[in-house]
This record gives C-alpha cells, structure tokens and sequence, in this order.
C-alpha cells in the first residue's frame, strides 16, 4: 500500500532526569531567584494561615516545593514575553512580577486584589506584566497559550509564551489539541509541564501509560527536554533553551520537570495517598534549602542572606496587612460585558 | 442597492473587515484552500492569503482557544465551525474562557472574537449534525448571540459583531445561505448593524410573531396566509438573543396584545421560554391570550424527510397558533 508521509524529524530530546550535576552560577544570579522562591513560600504560608482562619475560602492550591519551576522557568524571559498558568499560580504571578499585596488582596476577596475579589485564588491575570491567567479548566489553557504565541508569529514581534500545567492535564484533549497545533504551526510557545507526581491524590503510575509525559513530543515532531526540578538555576538554563528556540526558529518545546509539591492538591486535602517517608524525602530536597546553601558556597555571607530574609518577611507582613485592612469586594456587573 | 445571497452577505462583511483592519483573521476547517464548507470563505485565501485564512486541522477545542489566546493579546479572530454542531467540543474554550476572560481579569483583557458557522437544522442530515443551540449560548453571561435571517441582517451583523470588543456566537441559518435580500452597496458606506436591535419584518395589527433565523421566513409566509383572512400579523425578528431587545418586541405586543414565539429548536428551557417570560411581565395588562410558543418536538432530529419536516414548526402550526391567540378555533 501506498502511503504519503514527510521525512521524519529529528529527534531533538534531551532527558537527564537524574542529572545531579551543578550549573554554574553567580550570587548576583541565585539571590533574586532564592528572594522570589522564598517570597513565594512565605505568602503562600500566610495565605494557608488565613485559609485555616476563614479570611480566604475557596479552593486555595498552594505551590509549596515546587518554586524552583516556576521562578527558574520565568527567569528565561524577557517582561514582554506572556505567561499563561493553571489553578496552582500565585508563585507563577509573583515571579512575572506581580506584588504579593494584589496576590493576597486577591486570595481575601478584597477590592484591592489584582482582578478585584472577582478571580479569586485560581483566576490571577495582571495584563501590565503580560500574565495572561491562572485557568481552572485542566489543559483547557494550552490551546489559549498557542494563541497568545499565534498572535507573535502573526505580528512577527518576537515574544514567547510560557505556559504552565500539571502532568495531570497531559491525559485532557486541550492538552493533546494545543500541543497538535502549537507543532503544525510552529508557534514560539514553551510548553512546560510541572510534572509533581500526583493529579490530586493519583499517582502518575495509576493515570499514564507511559508516565514520561515529554515523550507526547515525539509524535509531532516536537523538541522535548525533561529533567528535575530542585536547582532552579537548571531550570533557568534549561527552559532558556527552549526559549531561544521559540524565539529564533518558533519552533515549540515540551519541557518536563520532575517536582514535587509538599502539601495536599489543595487545603483541603490531607494528603492520605502518599506515606510520610516518601514527603520527608522530598522535603530534604527543598529546592528553597538548596538554593541558600549554595548561596552559602558561593560566598553570600549570612548576615546578607539573614537581610534578605528579613526584607521577605517583611514583606508579606506588609502584604498581609494591606490585605486584612483593605475593602471587601464592591462589583460584579461593571466587567460582564465590554461597553 | 443590489439583491445578494446569504452567504454572499457573510462574505462581504469578512472580506471588507479584513481589508479594514489587518488584525482580523479567519480560522476553521476548510476555510482557505477547499474555500469553505460552504463556501462562505470563497476566494478569501487568495485575497488575503495563508497568514490571514488558516485551515485548522479537525481540533475545535484546539482552534477556538487558539482564536481566545490571540484575541487576549489583541488580534480580532474570525474562527468559523463548519457546522455549530461542532462547536459542542470548543464550548469549554467559549463558555469557559471567551465569556469569562473580561470578567475573571477584572477588565484587564477582553476577547475581541466572533465564532461563526452555520446552525439549526439543516436538511436530512439527522441527529447530531441538526440542531439549535442558540439557548444554550444565550444562557452564558459575557457572550452575545447573533442569528440574522436575511443578508441584509447577516452583512450588517458580521460587521458589528467583527468589530465588538466582546465574544459573539454568530448563528447562520444552514438552510438560509441561497436566500436573497437587498444589501446596500459597498460604495454607500458601512454596512453596520447594531447589535441587540430588534427588526420589525412585517407590521400588522392583531397578533406579534417573535422568531430568528429560519422561523423568520416561516412567520412571514404563515402571515402570508392569515392576511387572506383578514388577520394582520407584525413579524419581529430580535436578531440578537444577546443581548435582547426586549423594547421593540414589547412595544409590539403592547400594540396587538397577542403573542405567539416561534423557535426551531426544542421546547424545553428553549430561548422562546426566556422571551415568553420578558413579554408577560412588560406587557401583562396589554395582554389578551396567554403568550403561545411554537417549537420543535422534544426528540432528536430524525432523518427520513417527511419526520424531519413534521417535526419542526411549519407554516400551518404557526398559522395554528395564531388562530388559539385569537380565540378562533
């Protein structure tokens, strides 16, 4: 029988998952990024506290152990490329340099949070900061992201779009659809997947055949990389080549990390399908722990560190503040419908 | 002035919005080098070429969000379903993101987008490729909902719609692409047509039929047939169920104090549903029947010709319902 078929591509993969060697970086480099990490740490604690106090209620998915992902991918772009971010996205807005005033004003339902006490938790979208929404919908994103890089590649204007899921979204048909599109039109889009190993309490072993989700690339052609998610100098590195391929050849990359988050799917989960072992053994590997100390190999002396640590603290206090004082939510008609 | 189809009507108002303004584009299945489904993208390829007419492979989730990504950052999508039908697959992209975007980012980002394609039922083509979905994109908030029945309506819908800064699910009648109607000519200017302006399509005195899309040219055949009996039936067409022109549909029925909604799609929950409620509320001390719905059955389309036609409204089952408002039966 006679079959039609393109020359095969090549198979551009890189897979190191258990590549435990150490990028190379600087000071000046790393303290921002522990700053951002930690910040998101310590807002997301605060925000759990309110959440335990009644002050924000909801659903409230918290990123704890899986800074290093979003901070170190965000790091690979400019303030002009987009960012478009599931239901688990304070720390993906704060790293594209929302305040963590409007992020928590946000999460207590205040007229002062980012999108007004209309979004809540799970719907953060700041348009100055090219932060183009945390969406509720598994996967149903990714189509949305290949349209924000479609609009790049139509006007030619060079950005890049990140966008975000969970290896939970790798089984949804926006996924799958998204991924089709973003190979066939060569969109400069970055797909990452924040692969954790739970899709709320099932384990990857239970909701993937093949549990390598990079592997989808393969089928349309598609660059992939996979690797873990600890060293958020990595993670810069790394989501920076898929970067640059975007941005130089649009052509899209499907970027796997391997994390590892340490709390339940949200607040209220408590966490019963995974054993205490298996959280302790990934909290020594807390990407925050391992980032002060190899600011400490580096030559940050603690006195500086203990300042930056401070200056975080205080912070969110401040953020806190800002949000228990601030007015409760005040309108729901004004942004229906564009007038 | 100059007499066009339907489906030229349609063409027209992408082709002259798309020379307009250089960030409108159209995306589906077909739409460029197979020149439409049914041929309401026609020579645009050529025109505008494969950066501004994209064939999108069979993935409506995947295309409509695309369309919603780009809107966000400022482009203006046309994304055309073959049929709506299709649409039931993209309706998390329109229901979930187009409609919520403004509001979810506290009008940060709005999405400029129209999906457009062809509904209601079509001809022998059974269940699942003929039905009318218009109520259920009526019932959403942030989305408006167009379903012109002449060309006219569908040149100067398509305009606006293109040009509004909100999602607009624009419904054409499948079966309504042939049809003409007069449509001012390019050289008199834009061709635009409010959106959420009802139409009155014939005046009479005695009994308001309410009907879009394809029941418009039912209700103005079955008025036909009542004037040779001396009732005089005003025909008003909303044009837009979102928003809904409550006003003009009001006023008509405070003039014949008589009411009959005329839908193609089914009975229950159906937009009529919505219309009836509006109409008795604005307009219950002008009232002099109980308000009258025609619809189709309560089943899934079926394809032998002579069901498919018994079960939708037909000339004689409106005329019918005229007689019931007027007490004549």
């Amino acid at each position: 029988m006679a079959t039609a078929s393109k020359t095969p591509h090549p198979d551009t993969s890189r897979v190191e998952v258990d590549d435990t060697s150490i990028s190379e970086t600087t000071v000046a480099e790393l303290a921002p990024l522990y700053r951002q990490m930690l910040a998101i740490r310590r807002m997301e604690e605060a925000a759990a506290k309110a959440y335990s106090q009644g002050k924000i209620g909801g659903f409230l998915h918290l990123i704890i152990g899986q800074e290093a992902v979003c901070v170190g991918a965000i790091a690979a772009l400019t303030g002009d490329d987009y960012v478009v971010a599931t239901y688990r996205e304070h720390g993906h807005a704060y790293a594209k340099g929302v305040s963590s005033r409007s992020i928590l004003a946000e999460l207590y339902g205040k007229a002062t949070g980012l999108v007004k006490g209309l979004g809540g938790s799970m719907h953060l979208f700041d348009k100055d900061k090219n932060f183009l929404g945390g969406y509720g919908i598994v996967g149903g994103h990714v189509p949305i992201a290949a349209g924000a890089a479609f609009a790049s590649k139509y006007r030619g204007d060079g950005r890049v779009t990140l966008c975000f899921f969970g290896e939970g979204a790798s089984t949804i048909g926006g996924f799958a659809e998204g991924l089709a599109l973003a190979a066939l039109w060569k969109l400069p889009v970055v797909l990452i997947c924040e692969n954790n190993q739970y899709s709320m309490g099932t384990p990857t072993y239970r909701s993937l055949a093949v549990e390598d989700v990079s592997m989808r690339a393969l089928a349309h052609g598609m660059a992939r990389d996979r690797f873990d998610g600890d060293d958020v100098i990595k993670v810069k590195r790394r989501v920076a080549e898929a970067v640059e391929r975007a941005r130089t050849t649009g052509e899209p990359t499907l970027v796997e990390v391997v994390t590892y988050r340490f709390r339940g799917h949200s607040m209220s989960d408590p966490g019963l399908y995974r054993t205490k072992d298996e959280v302790e053994e990934w909290k020594r590997r807390d990407p925050l722990n391992r980032c002060r100390a190899r600011l400490s190999e580096l030559g940050m002396p603690d006195k500086d560190l203990e300042s930056l640590e401070d200056d975080v603290k205080a912070e969110i206090e401040d953020a806190v503040k800002f949000s228990e004082e601030s007015p409760p939510a005040d309108e729901y008609f004004k942004y229906v419908v564009k007038e | 002035m100059a007499v066009i189809s339907y489906r030229e009507a349609l063409g027209q108002a992408m082709r002259e919005e798309m020379d307009r303004d250089a960030s409108v584009f159209v995306m589906g299945e077909e739409v460029g080098h197979y020149n439409g489904a049914y041929k309401v993208t026609q020579g645009m390829l050529q025109r505008f070429s494969e950066r501004r007419v994209i064939d999108a492979p069979i993935a409506e989730m995947g295309f409509a969000g695309v369309g919603v990504g780009a809107a966000m950052v400022g482009l203006r999508p046309i994304i055309e379903f073959m049929t709506f039908n299709f649409s039931l697959v993209a309706i998390d992209q329109i229901v979930n993101n187009a409609a919520k975007i403004y509001q979810m980012s506290a009008g940060q980002f709005c999405v400029p987008i129209v999906f457009r394609g062809p509904g209601g039922p079509a001809v022998q083509v059974s269940s699942q490729h003929s039905q009318s979905l218009e109520s259920f994109y009526a019932h959403v908030p942030g989305l408006k909902v167009v379903m012109p029945s002449t060309a006219y309506d569908a040149k100067g819908l398509l305009k606006t719609a293109i040009r509004d800064d909100n999602p607009v699910v624009f419904i054409e009648g499948e079966t309504l692409y042939n049809t003409t109607w007069e449509v001012p000519d390019p050289s008199d200017g834009d061709h635009l047509i409010p959106l959420g302006k009802a139409d009155v399509k014939r005046e009479g005195k005695d009994v308001t039929l309410i009907a879009w899309s394809k029941m418009v040219w039912t209700c103005l055949d079955a008025a036909k047939v009542l004037a040779e009996e001396g009732i005089e039936c005003e025909v008003v067409d909303p044009r837009t169920l979102r928003p809904l022109d409550v006003d003009t549909l009001a006023a008509s029925v405070q003039k014949t104090g008589r009411c009959v909604i005329v839908e193609v799609g089914w009975p229950v929950a159906g937009f009529g549903a919505e219309v009836a409620y509006q109409i008795q509320k604005r307009c219950m001390d002008a009232l002099d029947a109980p308000v009258e719905r025609v619809t189709s059955d309560d089943v899934p389309m079926p394809y032998a010709k002579n069901l498919e036609d018994e079960v939708q409204p037909q000339v004689k089952d409106v005329v019918a319902a005229v007689r019931r408002v007027l007490y004549l039966d």
